[in-house]
């Protein structure tokens, strides 16, 4: 009854997304205020709706429903109550019900805080969001219908892929959706803005909290999954360039693009047909990644069960959608442009650099992901493009990014004078390069990258407190009232400060691990150690242990540095008998400076007690995923800005001027 | 007890060809060079190879019976004195391009490494001229013609 229950909401929900689409769209093309008006009620109801039916299927498996297809092919009543409500979207099906979820959404956001939008505006970008909304429940509803019964249902289920029970696993799906979906909204932005024709400053203000908004929660969402990685596969790595990953990585550098060159539409009027493409190109690339996991087009170790008739249903929303808005943008593209002046050195023409480096590195993860396709379909010939070719030529953009962003990020708007600014930034340059000469001469030459990484990472870290501290008039005024600057300083300052020293941290995370890890392994006897890099990894055993739905084999690894104890690690190799599937849990010791792992291997011999043991040493390992915490956090303190927050700007003037004296260039 | 490890082996391998994310890292213990040098050249060679059956793993990384055979055969054209390179084209001859995680620099592959390379050259060149059109000199230069300019262009315009 339940189920029925949430598929019946689920139609309903489609019904008032039609609603959502056409109702508003004609009013607007016709200038009927009450007609455009439908969307924010539909919106609203559309998000109520599809919520009721997400919580109905959340339901059948919080209860282990065995009786719906999809509860009994993935859930199993001994599960652990966290596993059993994540595996509503462990699943093809599931989570695709939390893509419309998230996707109604934000359609209801828009609808609910965007009280100060324009009438046309508002109507057409829900319109929009309705429309994406309607091909995706009918979708879900006549390819992937979460609530079918069965016939006969079973006494037990077929348990969740015991790799996804896993507490990092159960909550990255959820924010890769709020951040792919978000792109939809900034989308939706773009393709009512090329409706009506008219770009202007007001628009990238409000568009721009949408492309942070999703911009963050992607960098929740891939940090989650890489820390996952991590942990669980059992080898210490964290980014393996795979077809999935680089589906979700590909929008996160688009949308880190969109945001950045939003401001430049929203502080000087100019920029308009990039950011309008961009962020049609952004939302495209989810879309795109959304097809690579579904339709099973690139084999993947995260891809769902493939089945060719989602993936044609699928290329068909991605058709129409990229393919409508892409030929509206060049329909009218020429009715955007032109916009501001400003010099060659100044914060506009830094922000194009940061573009042309974002979207070309974006292109070229594109280009490595889908060759081995194209050249399949071109001459039959297979090749693979695997880690070492993606390393090669992606980390050049990101060092010179890096190398060139603190400048940028201090450049004045409209004209500068870049010796100037680097004059300014010379202290965060002097630290930068003594602590690359520093790395140099401690590793005596080992690899040239983890200096110049290092070295960057001081850099970036450096140049963005600087930046704080030279607004502060840091030294140059008295305490108070420097603290008096500081805490005047627009939320938006400190987000970007925040946020780009969080890209420093992680660059000493991918630097740290990548040039410095070490390890060792060794087949070892009770008693008898592993040296890797100055610590013993002393094997004691291990022991049988039984989990709530699997049993494990406990390793018991002491690690001593200099003969003193510094910490107990219990690697274990699970089984789960329902799923019939192994998997390795690493015993990790996180430290500020480097992560202890280990991995129990396999038992050597049949029934001896020597066992494989693989011991770790991973400098700067949590630097990763501090870092894009901190650049979370700094997107977050952005978006508290009160330009952005709602109803701040409505109580000031709407602004829809299109002069760019309406925003102050700072 | 032994029938039950192998069932457990057995199970590794199938999740690993249902394209499972294989558990536990690969190399074992049996397989060290005794030579620390050859046995990291060994380690970095292996990075660039694909593990034929898996999907997206390199023998490095993967447990599959297949990636330990190329993980050996690596190790003894090694010790036979072949140098890096040779054991690649080893392995290309055998088994194909396909083996390359990092695709070969031939006029197939010419897309895949001058794309790049060609998107950073248009997208600059596309920069460069944005910016330099929105410059204050040019703006100031793209102001209108006086009427006096005006005529001189036609004038121009009709002598041809």
């Amino acid at each position: 009854m339940i189920a029925e229950f949430g598929h019946f909401a689920l139609v309903l929900a489609l019904m008032t997304s039609l609603a959502q689409t056409v109702v508003p769209l004609v009013g607007a093309q016709k200038g009927w205020v009450d007609w455009m008006r439908v969307g924010t009620p539909a919106a609203g109801l559309s998000f109520v709706l599809t919520a009721i039916s997400f919580a109905a299927l959340t339901y059948s498996f919080v209860v282990s429903d065995f009786s719906v297809e999809l509860v009994a092919s993935n859930s199993h009543s001994l599960k652990p109550m966290l596993y059993k409500v994540s595996g509503v979207w462990g699943n093809h099906e599931g989570s695709l019900l939390l893509w419309v979820l998230i996707l109604t959404l934000f359609g209801a956001c828009v609808a609910w805080l965007g009280g100060n939008l324009p009438d046309g505006l508002k109507a057409r970008t829900l319109a929009v969001q309705g429309a994406v909304g309607v091909a995706f429940m009918l979708f879900t509803i006549f390819t992937s219908n979460p609530f079918t019964r069965l016939e006969i249902p079973p006494l037990d289920g077929a348990d969740l892929n015991p790799l996804l029970q896993d507490p990092g696993l159960a909550f990255h799906p959820p924010f890769l959706y709020l951040g792919y979906v978000g792109l939809s909204t900034a989308f939706s932005f773009a393709v009512a803005a090329l409706i009506e024709g008219r770009v202007d400053a007001a628009w990238a203000r409000w568009v721009r909290p949408w492309a942070l908004s999703a911009w963050m929660f992607l960098t929740i969402g891939i940090a989650l999954g890489s820390w996952w990685a991590y942990y669980e596969l059992g080898w210490g790595g964290w980014w393996f360039w795979d077809p999935v990953e680089n589906a979700s990585f590909m929008p996160w550098l688009a949308a880190a693009a969109l945001l950045h060159c939003a401001i430049v539409v929203e502080k000087r009027d100019t920029l308009k047909s990039w950011t309008i493409l961009l962020a049609i190109v952004a939302f495209s690339l989810s879309l795109l990644g959304t097809f690579i996991v579904r339709s099973g087009l690139l084999t993947s170790v995260h891809a769902f069960a493939s089945d060719p008739t989602r993936g044609v249903f699928i290329l068909g929303i991605l058709v129409v959608a990229v393919g409508g808005s892409l030929a509206l943008f060049a329909y009218r593209a020429n009715d955007l442009e032109p916009g501001g002046v400003f010099s060659v050195a100044s914060r506009e023409s830094a922000l194009v650099l940061n573009n042309l480096l974002l979207s070309v590195s974006c292109g070229v993860v594109l280009l490595g992901t889908f060759m081995p396709i194209i050249r399949e379909a071109w001459d039959g010939e297979m090749i693979s493009v695997g880690p070492p070719f993606f390393n090669l030529v992606f980390t050049p953009f990101m060092l010179v990014l890096a190398a060139v962003l603190p400048i940028g990020a201090m450049l004045p708007w409209k004209r500068g004078k870049i010796g100037k600014t680097v004059r300014t930034l010379l202290p965060a340059l002097i630290f930068a390069v003594s602590v690359l000469a520093l790395v140099w001469a401690f590793e005596t030459g080992r690899s040239t990258l983890a200096p110049v990484g290092m070295g960057l990472a001081a850099w970036l870290v450096a140049g963005s407190l600087w930046e704080l501290a030279e607004r502060a008039k840091l030294g140059r005024a008295g305490a108070r009232e420097t603290l008096r600057r500081l805490s005047r300083l627009p939320r938006a300052d400190w987000g970007k400060a925040v946020a780009h020293a969080g890209l420093g941290i992680l660059f000493v995370g991918v630097g740290g691990i990548e040039a410095w890890k070490q390890e060792d392994i060794a087949a070892l006897a009770p008693g008898e150690s592993l040296e890797v890099a100055g610590y013993s990894y002393r094997f004691d055993g291990v022991e049988r242990v039984r989990g709530p739905n699997y049993f494990a084999e406990r390793g018991l690894i002491t690690v001593l540095d200099d003969g003193r104890e510094i910490a107990l690690l219990t690697p274990e190799k699970r089984f789960y008998p329902v799923a019939g599937m192994p998997t390795t849990e690493a015993g990790i010791d996180s430290g500020f400076f480097r992560d202890l792992y280990v991995v129990l291997g396999d038992r050597q011999g049949e029934d001896g007690d020597v066992w494989a043991v693989r011991g770790y040493v991973k400098p700067f390992a949590n630097w990763l995923w501090f870092g894009a915490g901190i650049m979370s956090l700094g997107a977050l303190l952005s978006l508290t800005d009160r330009r952005y927050r709602v109803g701040a700007v409505a109580k000031r003037k709407p602004v829809t001027a299109a002069s760019p004296g309406a925003v102050p260039a700072e | 007890m032994t029938g039950g490890r192998r069932r457990l082996r057995r199970a590794a391998l199938l999740a690993l060809c249902a394209g499972l994310a294989s558990p536990a890292p690969a190399v074992e213990p049996d397989e060290i060079l005794d030579d620390p040098a050859l046995e990291a050249r060994a380690r970095s060679l292996s990075e660039e190879i694909r593990c034929l059956v898996c999907r997206n793993e390199s023998i490095d990384e993967s447990n599959a019976e297949l990636a330990k055979d190329l993980r050996l055969l690596v190790r003894e054209r090694l010790t036979e004195g072949d140098s890096d390179d040779e054991v690649l084209a080893y392995l290309v001859d055998r088994y194909g391009e396909y083996v390359l995680l990092r695709p070969t620099f031939t006029a197939g592959n010419a897309a895949l490494w001058l794309g790049g390379p060609a998107l950073l050259l248009i997208g600059a060149a596309v920069s460069i001229l944005y910016i330099r059109r929105a410059r204050p000199e040019a703006a100031a230069n793209a102001a209108p013609l006086s009427a006096e300019e005006q005529a001189k262009l036609e004038a121009l315009l009709k002598d041809d």
